[in-house]
């Protein structure tokens, strides 16, 4: 049912759920495409992840499988595995919903773009309101612009922060911390 | 004094350019005295340490900005740093009033990945919890948001009950509040004797408690003129902007996770869910109210239906080995011990789990790489959502009707800047 979205490169399924990678100069058209023709009235989340670092070191952990976990099968437990790489720093994901009676059991969806540091997303606003403060929230705590979005400051942070918090890059305790005696 | 019911209005109140922003219109600007105010984020009315930066026309609101970040803790930074089990305690810090639904979207999140199976009787437990919570949190919004409007009594009456709720949670899990008692696979103690009885007489004493609350509102002339027709909001609004939860049933949304994607025991039990029409502060307390009975009715149910057997699954990678064990069996101490040091692993990939909390749409979404630290946490709260709604709801309100919108939407501050 998704084959009509304009703009998927990839359609994947894991755990149950669809993801469609959306190239992200197609973005708007393939989320007016899934409001419109396929019934996705309802944008549930809008969020993004750092991918900085990912697979640089191998990870000591279970394989897993679509199942679950064979702990039977040699090879599934603390055996070091790199993650597979992605293909651009961050993802945008966008988690939509249709909220209808009897949509049946196809109601959610994942829209993923990828875009590397400083690259602009085109902004949803326009396709559900109840963007507005997701796009600043991604803004503010990964750095990611909003094309298009009437009022992209930060939301959560102060107006004058410096750095992107929920970056990978950006220590924990990277708060400046001011000492009394300080002048 | 009669009040007519409110009449829902035609097309769309949602700003723009910016749908969370009402601007003060130019000619406006132009003609009248145009006051402007800050209103929070320390304001004994308000829900919270919520700030609105209020432009007012004589006692209208005309424009209105909300700030929000003032409770700002970077849980989900946070989460990142720590062990997959030891992340669990942060989730129910958010929204402090639902503790057990946040506990729950993100245990269940991470169950997803893992692909364990939990054994009935945590399900079962876990639904019951759950709808205690419900009432939990609606009775502190019921409480709260009728003081901001200047009624004292439920306030106290609501506090009453609410305490018996606490005191359940304190015999399951040892604390009031924060219980961490969902553990990935399923509970983290078996269910306490003497929890049955003293719930079984909780759900007598609830139904005629929402009776005694609603005795004191539903009817009330002042509660009705300060509630009716104020703060509407049409379906197809409340869609676009993303609301969920007692925000959208209020506004004739029939839309409840429980229903529509059941998880735990939802598909096992009996229950409504109450929608209403007006899309008013009105309607949202009769949401509110209807769903604590019903809540009750599936507390009921899910007592007497609670399966026998174990309360956790039996995956010594995943969860800890039990107790006795520990001092007999070599294999047992080495599986604690490396799961308390260096946490269990969960498969690289990524979910999204979303559970209906008292305040709607809770989600959780998880981004593994394989390691035992979670790559990406990120949680969406329908407090976050719905505070989004307060633009669109006022329309050109009071600045009395401003503390009701408000309140009605029940955002926990802590869950919106979490």
């Amino acid at each position: 049912m998704y084959e009509s979205v304009p703009g998927v490169i990839e359609t994947r399924e894991a755990h149950g759920e669809t993801t469609l990678v959306v190239d992200p100069a197609r973005l708007i058209e393939a989320c007016l495409h899934l409001r419109d023709r396929l019934d996705f009235n309802f944008l549930s989340d809008l969020s993004s992840v750092d991918y900085l670092g990912w697979g640089e070191e191998p990870v000591a952990g279970y394989w897993g499988n679509a199942t679950g976990r064979d702990l039977n099968a040699p090879g599934t437990a603390a055996l070091p595995r790199t993650p597979d790489p992605k293909p651009k720093r961050f993802a945008v994901n966008y988690h939509l919903l249709r909220v209808a009676p009897g949509a049946g059991d196809a109601r959610r969806v994942r829209v993923q773009i990828w875009l590397d540091d400083g690259e602009a997303a085109p902004s949803v606003i326009q396709v559900w309101p109840t963007a507005d403060w997701h796009e600043r929230e991604v803004w503010d705590m990964m750095g990611i612009p909003f094309e298009g979005h009437p009022n992209l400051v930060r939301i959560l942070m102060e107006d004058d922060w410096e750095g992107h918090p929920l970056r990978k890059d950006y220590p924990i305790g990277g708060e400046p911390v001011r000492f009394s005696d300080e002048v | 004094m009669a009040i007519s019911a409110p009449r829902i209005y035609e097309g769309t109140r949602i700003p723009s350019p910016v749908p969370t922003i009402i601007e003060v219109p130019e000619e406006l600007r132009r003609s009248a005295d145009i006051l402007e105010i800050n209103f929070g984020p320390n304001h004994p009315s308000m829900h919270g340490v919520l700030r609105l930066v209020l432009q007012l026309d004589g006692e209208t609101v005309v424009g209105l900005k909300a700030i929000i970040g003032y409770l700002h803790t970077g849980f989900e930074k946070s989460m990142e740093q720590k062990t997959w089990w030891k992340a669990i305690p942060y989730a129910p810090r958010m929204d402090y009033v639902s503790f057990q639904a946040n506990e729950l979207a993100f245990v269940m999140a991470i169950e997803k990945l893992l692909g364990i199976d939990v054994p009935p009787k945590a399900i079962w437990m876990r639904t019951l919890l759950a709808e205690l919570n419900r009432v939990h949190s609606h009775l502190v919004w019921l409480g709260t948001s009728a003081l901001e409007l200047g009624a004292i009594s439920p306030f106290w009456y609501a506090f009453r009950e609410r305490d018996r709720v606490l005191d359940l949670f304190e015999l399951v899990a040892g604390a009031r509040m924060h219980t961490r008692y969902f553990q990935v696979g399923g509970l983290a103690e078996d269910i306490p004797r003497g929890f049955f009885p003293q719930c079984r007489e909780f759900c007598e004493v609830m139904p005629k408690a929402v009776d005694e609350y609603e005795a004191m509102l539903t009817e009330n002339p002042i509660w009705q003129a300060r509630t009716k027709g104020v703060g509407l909001l049409s379906a197809a609004d409340a869609i676009a902007l993303g609301q969920s939860g007692p925000v959208a049933r209020g506004s004739g949304i029939d839309w409840d996770l429980r229903k529509a994607e059941p998880y735990l025991a939802y598909p096992d039990v009996d229950f409504d869910v109450p929608v209403r029409e007006n899309g008013d502060v009105y309607d949202r307390y009769k949401v509110h109210m209807d769903e604590m009975r019903e809540s009750v009715r599936i507390v009921e149910q899910t007592l007497e239906g609670m399966p026998p057997g174990p309360w956790i699954a039996d995956d010594r990678k995943v969860v800890l080995p039990p107790r006795e064990e520990l001092h007999t069996s070599m294999e047992s101490l080495i599986h604690h011990f490396k799961i308390v040091t260096e946490g269990f692993t969960v498969p690289e990939g990524e979910v999204y789990v979303a559970v209906e909390s008292p305040r709607g749409e809770f989600g959780c979404y998880l981004c593994s790489d394989g390691g035992p630290r979670p790559w990406r946490v990120r949680f969406r709260a329908p407090s976050f959502v719905a505070l989004q709604a307060t633009a669109t709801c006022m329309g050109q309100a009071l600045v009395a009707d401003m503390v009701a919108v408000v309140g009605s939407l029940d955002t926990v501050m802590g869950e919106v800047d979490r």
